[in-house]
């Protein structure tokens, strides 16, 4: 009876024993040598998994730094100079500094909303819509208001404004991921830098239309006249198929092309809020250009 | 009476134009014509702003494979070439021709008489088809010289016609059918010889009886034609529904009806076919409906293509009723709500359907209860409730195992769906990804 179980204990002691000195080889064999340092990189970014960086996760996004060495050309959105100052004390080299920026939507709400031109009563996904047919406000190029960029958002940093149908972006929580502005069929997003004092200009339109057609959509819509191009003493404007857009690396803020603007679709941003009592004069030379280009436009067309 | 195994619905028919003769529609001061009229690349247009154009010149020559040629429906004066926004905002390229008088070209055969005899061989039936721009009429536009071009390798053994006109309120192909019985045989007659099939048959849905007879009697004078009376169920008009129906065959996943054997046309094809190959007459008609609860006329017209939404409604009931809901191009199944009246009308356009603000409006949408009604009513045998949790949560490869590809898009799913969930808009969203997914990876 002794005798089996002392046999028992042996056999099985033996296999333990063959096991284990199995597995240790194996293991020295097929050892994974990982860098204390991801899991230390890791630690500092925001855990958010966004992807506005363009790898996977934010664990993908430790190991690429790691196996770089420093952080050229890597830049964590969501955690800004904080966490790049952070990741390059982790890895001892220089700080890259970037531009902070922010998600900036280019389509003029003031048309829409009540100005509608038909009911969309289908799916409510912006992707969908743009299969079906132009959208609500009858511009092919505009936003379509289903929302899909306030899904996207991991940031609670964008909502819809229930009055014009159109996305409005909260500076403070906007990380600048980029993940409202690949969600857009439309690309009506854009991430642009944020300024100085958070001061921008830019196009708020992105309507390639002829500027007679464009003017049909939307009436503040750009109609790719040139005047602001030619106002600007940056050259930082250029018109590329009816469509002005405005270099936000070279503009200075200077707002020329904000009052040059004929149909009013280029915006300031954080600018103080003008003086009362202008108010009625840039409106009435504004109204005539109104008229102008468009004239000019269509009898040559014709 | 056949029809299809798997799946199906029974709307309300509603086809209230059943008895309004085909009218001629006068032609308009200015036509639009568009350049993709069909399914594939855009014609190439080929005359020049100032050109005067006849009745039946090509103006939009057809230079990749997919693709259709396009003529002029008009004479006159080419004013300019440019885009135009179809009935859905989109703009198009496009020729714009001014109307000047009616001068067809000398080639086109306008007497009255129907013309039996057709003595070119198949594959001069195929390059007429071509050179006359014809294509599917039952909706999909699908260019049909490429259809009946049978590659190699395989057979045609059966020639389908649908004239099942399952989709609720059209009566387009059904009055063609009473006024155009015989041309439409000697059109399906032809095409029976391009293909070298013995038989031809043609479906029609017992809820035209009249049809039935007619067609009955006519193609007793032709060989090969077999009228084929069908169970009305949505959607019998499908090709592969109609294949299953009349020849008992299954068309697998992804494949063409060709690889059943079976090609299938519309009778609205059919009989340009018979103008196409008789009359040398290009596809520049349609025969269009005019119908809707709320109308206080029915109509069908002969409309030349390019004729705007806005001319046809005012021509046939002076203005729309003010309860007005939605236009619709198609019928209520799988037509498409027109959001550009301005339009001009493309091949391929059998109605315009004016629904009530009632009529047109969608249930609120609730929650799926899990009842599986879509899936009994899929004709593809799919599963529409899981592609709609799928696609919603991103799961777009499991949508591809799932064989959302497969899907038709004839709305049976939301149809009956309880919960009045948008299942079908869910699953060509989804159907978009797939494609865009699988064009990343090559």
């Amino acid at each position: 009876m002794t005798h089996d179980i002392l046999i028992a204990v042996m056999v099985l002691g033996a296999l333990g024993i063959l096991f284990a000195v199995v597995l240790y080889f194996v293991a020295q064999k097929f050892k994974v040598v990982e860098d204390p340092l991801i899991d230390e990189v890791a630690e500092v970014l925001p855990g958010a998994n966004c992807g506005g960086c363009g790898k996977a996760g934010c664990r993908a996004f430790a190991e690429a730094c790691v196996s770089q060495g420093n952080m050229e050309g890597l830049r964590c959105a969501p955690g800004g100079d904080a966490v790049a100052a952070k990741i390059s004390a982790l890895l001892g080299c220089a700080v890259e500094q970037g531009e902070p920026q922010v998600a900036v939507v280019r389509c003029n709400p003031a048309n829409c909303g009540d100005k509608r031109r038909s009911n969309y009563d289908g799916l409510k996904s912006c992707a969908f819509q743009n299969t079906v047919y132009t959208g609500e406000s009858g511009c092919p190029f505009g936003c379509l208001g289903c929302g899909d960029c306030v899904a996207a958002c991991q940031f609670d940093a964008i909502h819809m404004d229930p009055a014009t149908g159109t996305p409005v972006v909260d500076a403070d929580k906007c990380t600048a991921c980029g993940a409202c502005a690949k969600a857009c069929p439309r690309r009506v997003i854009e991430l642009r830098n944020k300024g100085k004092k958070e001061r921008r200009v830019y196009v708020s339109c992105v309507n390639k239309e002829k500027g007679a057609v464009a003017m049909k959509s939307c009436a503040n819509a750009c109609i790719g006249c040139g005047k602001c191009a030619k106002v600007c003493p940056m050259e930082a404007i250029t018109v590329v198929d009816n469509l002005s857009y405005i270099d936000y690396k070279k503009c200075i803020a200077c707002r020329k092309c904000v009052t040059e603007c004929p149909t009013k679709a280029i915006h300031d941003v954080g600018f103080p809020a003008p003086a009362v009592k202008p108010a009625p004069k840039p409106e009435a030379p504004a109204a005539e250009k109104v008229e102008i280009p468009v004239a000019e436009k269509v009898e040559a067309k014709l | 009476m056949k029809t299809f195994r798997m799946g199906g619905v029974h709307p309300e028919e509603n086809k209230i134009s059943n008895d309004a003769a085909i009218e001629v529609m006068p032609v308009g001061k200015q036509m639009v014509v568009l350049m993709n009229q069909h399914l594939g690349a855009p014609a190439t247009p080929i005359v020049q702003k100032g050109d005067k154009v006849k009745v039946g010149q090509l103006i939009g020559e057809a230079q990749t494979f997919m693709c259709a040629n396009v003529h002029s429906p008009v004479s006159g004066t080419v004013l300019k070439i440019d885009t135009c926004k179809d009935a859905f905002g989109l703009a198009k390229p496009a020729v714009y021709i001014n109307v000047e008088g009616d001068e067809w070209m000398e080639t086109i055969d306008r007497t009255p008489d129907i013309k039996r005899e057709c003595a070119l061989e198949p594959k001069e039936i195929v390059a007429k088809l071509k050179e006359m721009g014809i294509v599917g009429l039952g909706g999909a536009t699908f260019p049909t010289h490429i259809k009946y071009s049978v590659p190699e390798g395989k057979k045609a053994e059966y020639l389908i016609v649908n004239a099942a006109e399952c989709e609720p309120y059209l009566t387009s192909d059904y009055r063609v059918m009473m006024e155009h019985a015989e041309e439409v045989c000697v059109g399906v007659s032809i095409l029976r010889k391009a293909l070298g099939v013995p038989n031809a048959y043609i479906g029609i849905e017992s809820n035209k009886p009249q049809a039935i007879a007619k067609m009955q009697e006519t193609a007793k004078q032709f060989e090969g034609i077999i009228i084929e009376p069908l169970k009305v169920k949505y959607p019998q008009g499908a090709e592969k529904q109609l294949i299953n129906a009349i020849t008992g065959r299954k068309v697998g996943s992804g494949k063409l009806p060709i690889d059943s054997g079976c090609v299938v046309s519309n009778v609205g094809s059919c009989f340009a076919v018979y103008e196409a190959i008789q009359k040398n007459k290009p596809l520049i008609e349609n025969i269009l409906t005019v119908t809707g609860k709320e109308l206080p006329s029915q109509h069908n017209y002969v409309v030349r293509i390019g004729t705007t939404y806005n001319e046809i409604i005012a021509h046939s009931i002076g203005q729309l009723p003010e309860t007005t809901g939605k236009v619709i191009s198609g019928g209520t199944m799988m037509g498409k709500a027109v959001v550009n009246l301005e339009a001009p009308t493309v091949k391929g356009n059998s109605s315009i359907l004016v629904m009530g603000e009632k009529e047109a409006r969608r249930n609120p949408e609730s929650n799926c209860i899990r009842c599986g009604k879509c899936m009994h009513a899929c004709p593809m045998g799919l599963e529409p409730y899981l592609f709609s949790a799928l696609v919603k949560n991103n799961r777009i490869e499991e949508a591809k195992e799932h064989n959302i590809l497969d899907c038709i898009e004839c709305g049976c799913c939301f149809f009956s769906c309880p919960a009045n969930k948008p299942l079908t808009d869910e699953i060509r969203l989804g159907k978009n990804k797939v494609r865009a997914m699988m064009a990343a990876k090559k």
